[in-house]
């Protein structure tokens, strides 16, 4: 038979790893990307990714790093794939050695590793503080040399509208739209795999890229597949805020000692330098004496928040804290943290070296995404889900430098899998080639129809009440009121989107016209975001309920299952048992050692 | 006390085939903000300065941390990432328009898949056997690290295109970026195996010869990457190649 084509769509590290291993494995891929794939979110990734190599002689193993994880994730995780996951990661780490990725080195010429959030062990290998960056680079460089080769053609400046089904819900191809011409097209293939990414743009700010949409998941939740654990949104500790976005501060700035802290007196106008140590409260050492500034995030957090929000310890009373790096060398801060440093110094305008950073936690990651099983394979027969946009590795929470390795191993199963399924696929069912045409048409209907509304409603602002609404409601602090006044607000949202008003009506390269569907894929998630988090009545890594302060396994020991119920117009929910097959679950504590 | 605004100059087009213009806009200021923010309150309120309702801006942007490389443009007049360019830093009105030496898409995004195809030229990877486990990579010092990590920081923003008087129509050269590449992957122990593909690419039309050394590419890069270091290193292995070339033909 002809070989199987495969259409992946997301050039990041996850994307780019499923599409190397089926030009291994003789496949012909389509590589979708709104972006230059070069430009993909993953390079934001600051910090490092993690794997058992075991280099630094305190006898880490793959089993602890698979026990970090889950305990991390307050045992929402299922524990078959992470154990796969961590058991893969040393060998992943060699490839990408082997692909050149510029690893910091030890003087014997081994890799370095740095430690991290919510491990005792240096477990994370890095490239300077450009992790993602270098190592979306050594994959784009690969799928360059395939692409050179012919066996992969990329669509980039084209968007995933949604997935074209057969008669019997199966996946036989792709609707997307040239992102230039607008031109709105299908592509057959045998089987699709998504990489979409992070979801950030449903809270307005976040430290994600502007792409980071969810758009692609969200539509293909519209058309049945199954989403998982949406409720689950990590917000990063230590970002710096802006007008345009929160920047990440990375984990690693901790890693290399970094240390938080607030004036011990309320609303102290002193200059940080001047204040000493016997006036400062380190109050993530002195709560968490074990782990210290390397809690979890979603523990730091929460710290961060009680501090500003209850004790009224804020930097003169502002929401931010101090994230202090003046105590180490200058030298080494510059060789192990010089990316991160010069992002503070440039859109901060402080140097870092000099003085202590101020910081506060932004929406950074979902934990939860398309739901898969445990060979990347959602739950519309043909689609396949790599990295940010699925849910299966990081349980309740995730750990930093968890996130790179969990991209590059979702990629590395979902490429062999789907071509293995497009290998054993049976042919469409005669004379139902008609839902090709039947999707493209579905999809200029709805673009006729943004195209041609006249209302007044712009598309800009209703985002930013989006943002505004889910940053203040379904983040740190959630209670039951404002997330049923969120759903609330999100219908509203989703009833003025009807009455949009698109200033540019043109034909070509039209943002604001690509940004409205991207929004209302976006408004459509953000209720299965908002109601998933109404429904879980405990408190469990990430999410946390001040009027359900306890893990409740009895209840809520379960993935949540979210599925579009296209009649009611809104999501159904169901529950699924977590895998707990290798490790009992216990108590979650950073306070002491686990 | 009038409030504080933000005065911007924009040079837009609607397509690759059209004229252009100029619009106006006058918006408020906010502390922190950069080229790319103001750019956002353009299109919750896309109205000019003098009242007329006009269309968002497009541009190309991704990341807002300057490491994709997306949003390249010229600020007043010099070629800058837009996402680093704090409002507060420029004189105003700030005159912000698309890259000068690839073709326009619209307003300010343009098309610079011109550098993608020439890092395939150039061939700018290592050639791994497979994906399959094969062991750790080569032992590297940390100061062989030093040096490829500042190279492998390019983020193909194709500033140091837009800035080098050579790359033009004319000479067809293939820029900095390119050649620092090839200095990177001609460095690494495995990717060394294709070091005379990549400097055959680079002689010829458009190749290494074409630069002028005029320097602006390593004053303009947003990185700081050492590029005319590499273009020297580059020359020199050319130069060695060719005449390995005569002996050998």
């Amino acid at each position: 038979m002809a070989n199987p084509k495969i259409i992946v769509v997301g050039g990041g590290l996850a994307g780019l790893s499923a599409v190397i291993k089926i030009a291994e494995a003789g496949g012909d891929v389509d590589l979708f990307s709104i972006v230059p794939v070069k430009r993909s979110h993953s390079v934001c990734a600051q910090g490092g990714i993690n794997a058992a190599k075991n280099l630094k002689g305190e006898g880490d193993t793959t089993a602890q790093h698979l026990d970090d994880t889950v305990y991390g994730g307050d045992f929402l995780g299922n524990q078959t794939p992470i154990k796969e996951m961590c058991d893969a990661a040393p060998a992943i780490i060699d490839l990408l050695d082997r692909m050149g990725v510029p690893f910091n080195r030890t003087p014997e010429g081994l890799l370095d590793f740095r430690r991290f959030g919510g491990t005792l062990y240096h477990r994370t290998a890095f490239a300077g503080a450009t992790t993602g960056q270098q190592l979306l680079y050594a994959l784009d460089e690969q799928v360059r040399r395939y692409e050179s080769e012919g066996r992969v053609t990329k669509y980039e400046h084209w968007e995933f509208l949604s997935a074209v089904l057969d008669s019997n819900r199966v996946c036989r191809g792709i609707c997307a739209m040239n992102l230039r011409t607008m031109e709105v097209r299908t592509f057959e293939c045998d089987a699709l795999i998504v990489a979409t990414g992070g979801i950030g743009a449903i809270f307005g700010k976040s430290t994600n890229s502007v792409v980071c949409t969810g758009s692609a998941q969200s539509a293909l939740y519209q058309q049945g597949a199954y989403y998982a654990n949406g409720e689950f949104i990590q917000v990063h500790p230590t970002s710096i805020p802006g007008e345009d976005k929160l920047r990440l501060m990375s984990e690693s700035a901790r890693g290399e000692g970094g240390r938080v802290w607030v004036p011990k007196q309320k609303h102290d106008k002193r200059d940080p330098r001047t204040i000493p140590d016997s006036d400062r409260f380190y109050f993530l050492e002195e709560w968490y004496p074990k782990y210290g500034n390397l809690v979890p995030r979603d523990v730091a957090t929460r710290a961060i928040h009680k501090i500003v929000y209850e004790n009224d310890l804020g930097i003169d009373g502002q929401p931010m804290v101090y994230l202090d790096l003046t105590h180490i060398d200058r030298h080494t801060l510059d060789r192990k943290l010089e990316g991160i440093l010069e992002i503070y110094e440039k859109f901060v305008g402080d140097d870092p070296r000099v003085h202590p950073m101020k910081i506060f936690p932004g929406m950074h990651y979902t934990m939860g995404g398309l739901w898969i099983d445990f060979n990347q394979a959602t739950s519309i027969p043909g689609v396949f889900a790599a990295g940010e946009c699925e849910y299966q590795y990081h349980g309740a929470n995730r750990l930093g430098a968890n996130s790179l390795v969990s991209c590059i191993f979702g990629g590395f199963v979902a490429g062999p899998e789907a071509v293995k399924y497009a290998k054993g696929l049976q042919k469409s069912p005669a004379g139902s080639n008609g839902h090709f045409d039947a999707e493209k048409k579905r999809q200029e209907e709805i673009n006729s129809r943004l195209i041609s509304s006249d209302g007044t409603e712009n598309p800009f602002r209703l985002w930013r009440e989006l943002g505004d609404t889910m940053t203040r409601n379904v983040t740190v602090l959630r209670y039951n009121k404002s997330l049923q006044e969120t759903d609330t607000k999100i219908v509203e949202l989703l009833e003025r989107f009807r009455k949009i008003n698109l200033s540019d009506k043109g034909a070509w390269a039209n943002t604001s016209f690509i940004f409205s569907r991207q929004l209302y894929n976006m408004l459509q998630l953000a209720r299965v975001i908002t109601q998933g988090a109404a429904r879980r009545d405990e408190s469990r890594g990430a999410h946390y309920k001040p009027d359900f302060p306890e893990r409740d396994d009895a209840k809520f020991l379960k993935t949540t299952k979210a599925y579009f119920a296209p009649d009611a117009d809104e999501p159904r929910f169901e529950w699924e048992a977590v895998d707990t097959s290798i490790i009992k679950p216990r108590p979650r504590r950073y306070d002491m050692a686990k | 006390m009038a409030e504080k605004t933000v005065k911007l100059k924009i040079k837009r087009q609607t397509g690759p085939n059209t004229e252009s213009h100029w619009d106006e806009f006058e918006i408020p200021w906010k502390p922190g903000m950069n080229v790319i923010s103001a750019m956002m309150d353009i299109a919750a309120n896309p109205v000019t300065k003098d009242g007329k309702q006009t269309t968002p801006i497009a541009y190309d942007s991704n990341c807002l941390e300057e490491i994709c490389g997306s949003c390249a443009m010229l600020i007043n007049g010099k070629a800058k990432m837009a996402c680093s360019a704090l409002v507060d830093h420029f004189e105003q009105p700030i005159t912000v328009e698309p890259l000068s030496k690839f073709p326009i898409v619209r307003d300010l995004a343009v098309d610079r898949s011109v550098l993608f195809e020439n890092l395939k030229k150039v061939k700018a990877w290592v050639p791994v056997d497979g994906t399959y486990d094969l062991g750790s990579g080569p032992r590297i010092t940390p100061q062989q690290q030093e040096q490829s990590y500042p190279l492998s920081n390019c983020i193909s923003c194709t500033i140091c295109m837009e800035v080098c008087p050579q790359f033009n129509e004319g000479t067809g050269f293939v820029g900095a970026a390119t050649i620092s590449q090839v200095a990177l992957f001609n460095d690494h122990p495995t990717g060394a195996v294709l070091k005379e593909e990549r400097l055959h690419a680079l002689m010829g039309d458009g190749g290494i010869h074409e630069c002028g050394f005029a320097q602006n590419c390593v004053e303009s890069c947003p990185k700081e990457i050492p590029l005319t270091r590499s273009i020297s290193r580059v020359a020199g292995q050319v130069m060695i190649q060719s005449i390995k070339d005569i002996f050998s033909s």
